[in-house]
This record gives structure tokens, sequence and C-alpha cells, in this order.
């Protein structure tokens, strides 16, 4: 008799602290995709000012430029959100990184531009910028391999119902552009 | 910090028993809960105090504004590896000090500091700073800084209640065993037991709690150095980094014995820290650096196997 209320309450308590353990993940997740949204916000905000920061500087450059600003405004334009519409998104963002990332190489190639005060710190924000975002790709895509993982998990995948928690998509790169090693030319024109 | 109080109690009341015991009379336990206040009180002042205690004892000044290049990039490192740890963007602090240096100080990783040396500045380039900043992060993120920080405090706070203690024992503290000397006897080897334990407690009491505050260290900053490698996935960087720190062996002036504990690397420069063995084991606060280097670069080469050769956040950087 006694055993089996003490086989209850400790059954009633696992449940408790496993239901408690999946929401606390599942809200984790949806924090960790809200800071990509919000470094991608500060990605969108910063662009057109460093662009027009350097091109005086960078005039011979202008279809690289343009690309960026091109690639901005359509990732601007997107306006899918939350984890479902993380395959909108991440499309448009990755052609924006490849854009930024081809600018970062050009950068690179003419030490005498990184002597220039704007262009120098253009490189810098531009490298935070891209780290930052992918440093909140990665800690979404933890959190929400935990919570994945968790939740399929036996004996967690149990009360994984209860608390309605289900698969999350991680973020990946599919564009093929972003995926390539950015070709770097080494001679001098 | 609950072992701090409980020391001091034991302390305290341990000799009003022994005081007791001897003089067949029980008194009130004033010395017992005197001390014990003065413990609770001591870890609350140290627990509340200490980050701002040690941040003022290196002479840093925080990073509001960033002016040159360098102090933009270690603020916007700080950032980003702020995001890659999940949490809230600590307060920077720059200590001008030419010796590559760095520590993490705090209550919770709502309230921290991070500190950076000049000489870090200079000698890192960007991928060993960020690997610098997310192994500091990581303290934040255990919560190690809140307990080392304390301790730290604790440290100074023991020696200053330890030498007020002493003058005062030298002065009055005879009075038990004169007058219990008779007395002792009856009350046998349970007397003399407890009093020899508990003048060998006084003595070694800050020795305790720096050894304390050492072998949290040592274990802590292992797993630091683990979780610098999950933030930045480039364990290299942090290897690098640490070679470059310690092949720059010029103790650290700034930063005192008090708070080494706290640092990236041993900033006393002490020989002990190299070495392996029980003696360094029980007294360095720090793991052997050629330690923690090869076990960064085993992690660093089975990331190269997985990838095929290829690091993801290097080739941005």
């Amino acid at each position: 008799m006694w055993v089996l209320l003490v086989l209850v309450v400790i059954v009633g308590l696992w449940i408790v602290s496993a239901y408690n353990g999946l929401v606390s993940l599942k809200n984790q997740t949806a924090n960790a995709f809200k800071q990509i949204d919000v470094q991608l916000k500060r990605r969108h905000d910063l662009i057109p000012n460093l662009v027009n920061a350097v091109k005086g500087a960078m005039d011979f450059e202008r279809s690289t430029l343009e690309a960026v600003i091109q690639a901005r405004n359509q990732a601007v334009k997107v306006n899918a959100s939350g984890p479902e519409g993380i395959k909108q998104i991440s499309q448009a963002e990755n052609a924006l990184s490849g854009a930024l990332s081809r600018l970062l190489v050009t950068v690179e190639r003419y030490p005498d531009l990184k002597a220039t005060g704007n262009v120098g710190q253009l490189q810098e924000e531009l490298t935070s910028t891209e780290n930052r975002i992918a440093f909140a790709r990665q800690l979404y895509n933890d959190t929400a391999t935990q919570y994945n993982t968790k939740q399929q998990q036996f004996p967690t995948t149990l009360v994984a119902g209860l608390a309605h928690a289900e698969r999350t998509d991680l973020w990946e790169i599919e564009d093929q552009a972003e995926r390539a090693v950015p070709q770097v030319d080494l001679s001098r024109r | 910090m609950i072992g701090f109080v409980l020391f001091f109690a034991w302390l305290g009341f341990g000799g009003d028993y022994i005081w007791a015991l001897s003089n067949n009379h029980h008194p009130f336990p004033w010395l017992g809960i005197v001390l014990t206040a003065a413990a609770i009180v001591t870890a609350w002042y140290a627990y509340k105090t200490g980050p701002e205690k040690v941040l003022w004892a290196t002479g840093a000044h925080e990073l509001i504004d960033p002016q040159t290049d360098a102090e933009r990039q270690v603020a916007n490192v700080v950032d980003e590896m702020a995001i890659a740890a999940g949490v809230p963007r600590p307060r920077l602090w720059i200590v001008p000090d030419p010796d590559p240096n760095a520590f993490a100080t705090g209550h919770d990783p709502r309230d921290s500091h991070i500190a950076v040396t000049e000489g870090l500045l200079k000698i890192c380039n960007r991928d060993e700073l960020q690997a610098v900043i997310g192994h500091e992060l990581g303290h934040v993120k255990n919560l190690d800084v809140r307990l080392m920080t304390t301790l730290a405090a604790l440290v100074g706070a023991v020696l200053l209640v330890r030498d007020g203690m002493g003058r005062m024992m030298g002065r009055g503290g005879r009075l038990p065993g004169r007058s219990g000397g008779r007395r002792a006897k009856d009350a046998g080897p349970l007397l003399a037991i407890l009093l020899a334990l508990w003048v060998i407690s006084w003595i070694i009491a800050p020795l305790v709690t720096q050894l304390l505050a050492m072998a949290v260290s040592r274990r802590r900053e292992y797993l630091a150095d683990a979780m610098s490698a999950q933030f930045t996935r480039n364990p290299l960087a942090l290897a690098s980094a640490l070679e470059k720190i310690e092949s720059a062996a010029a103790p650290t002036e700034s930063i005192k014995r008090g708070a080494a504990h706290l640092c990236i690397c041993d900033p006393l420069g002490r020989r002990l820290t190299n070495r392996e063995g029980w003696l360094a084991d029980t007294f360095a606060t720090h793991p052997p650096m050629g330690m923690r280097i090869s076990r960064l670069k085993g992690m660093g080469y089975a990331q190269l196997k997985k990838e095929g050769g290829s690091f993801t956040n290097s080739a941005l950087a």
C-alpha cells in the first residue's frame, strides 16, 4: 500500500519536472530564434549607412556594393516570422550573407583601402555583424537540437504530447553560394 | 559560502563548548554567536561588494564609448560572444597593464563584468580575443563568477579576522587553559581532542579558504575552456591565445594575490602553475598550462577531422 503511494508520488514528481523541462526548453528555443531576428534587423539597419560611408572610397567596386544593397532590400521585404517562416527568412538572409562576404573579400583585396578610416571600420563592423548572426544562429541550433532530442528521448517522449512539444526546424545553410568557400584572387590587378 | 559560515560557527561554538567543558558550567555562548554573526555579515558583505572591490583593486576603467580600433573590436567581440553564450552583454573593463590577462566577475549573468588588460588587446588577433572572452563568459554562464568573487573577498576577510582574533587571544586567550587545567582531566580525552582540533582550525582558517578557492578554480578552468570552444567552435584559437599569454610570462602587476583565481591564467607568474603532481594540484590556482593547451588542441583536431579540414567561423574573421 505504502509502496504504491510512494511510487505514485515519485512518478507524479517526475512528470511535473519533465513537463517543466520541456516547456522551459521550448521557450528558450523561441527566445533564441528571436535573437536571430534582432541581429538580422540590426544588419538591415546597418548596411545602408555602411555602404554610404564607403561609396566614395570604393567607386570602382560599384557592382559589389549594389549587390549588397539589393540583397538587403530583398531580405527586408520578407515578412514571414517565427520558426514557421524559417525557410523563407533563411533563404533571403543567406543571399545577403553571400553578398556581404564577397564585399569583405573585395575589401581585403585592396590593402590601401583598409588604411582609409571608414573602410577599416566598415570591415570590422561587417565582420562583427556576420559573427553576431552566425553566433545567434549557432545558439538557436544548439537550443533547438537540445529541445528536439529531449522530446524524442524515452521516457521524456511520454509527456511530449502533454507539453505540446513539436519538432523545430534548424537554421540551415541552403544557398550553394554560401556553402562554397569564397574565391580570393591574390594576383594584383 | 555555507561552508564558510559553518566553519566559523564551529570556531565560535566549539570554543564555547570547550570553555564550558573545562569550567563545568555553561556560560552564554557569546563567542559562538558573535563569530557566526561576523561570518554571516562578512560573507554577505563579500557577496555584495565583491565585484566592485575586485575591479577597483585592479584599477580598471569601464569601456563605454570605444574610440580606437582595438577598443571597437573588443567591444564587438564581447557583444558577439554574449550572443553565442545566450547571456546578456556583460560590462567591459580595461585594465591598464601591459601584461596579457583577463578575468570575469559579478553576481549572475544579468550583472557581470569582464576585464581585459591592454596587453591582451595588443597581442591577440580577433579569433584569439574571441576565445579568451568566450572563456570568461563560460565562467559567467556557469555562475563561477559569483562563487569565485565571493571567495576572493572572503580570503581577504579571513586574514583580517584571524589577525584580529590572534591579537585578542594573545592577551586574554590563555584564561580557559589556566583555570580549566585541573578540570580538564575530569572531562577526559574528549576535551583534549576538541581543544586540539579547535586550535588547529584557527591556525589553518586562512589556508582552508584559500585552498577552497583554488580547488574550485582549477576544475572550473577546464570547464570554461571547454565552454569557450563550444561558443567559438574554434578551440585552436584559445590554445594559441593561451600560448601567447604564457610566453609573456611577466607577472600581471595590477592583479593582486586575492583575485588570482579569477584570471584566465595565473597572474602571479608562479612556476607552480606549470608543474604537475600533488603539490601543484593542491596549491596552484590554475591547472598546468601545458595540460590546458593540449586538451584544447585535442578538441581542435577532433573537430578538424570531423569537418574534413574546414573551419566555419575562422573563414570569416
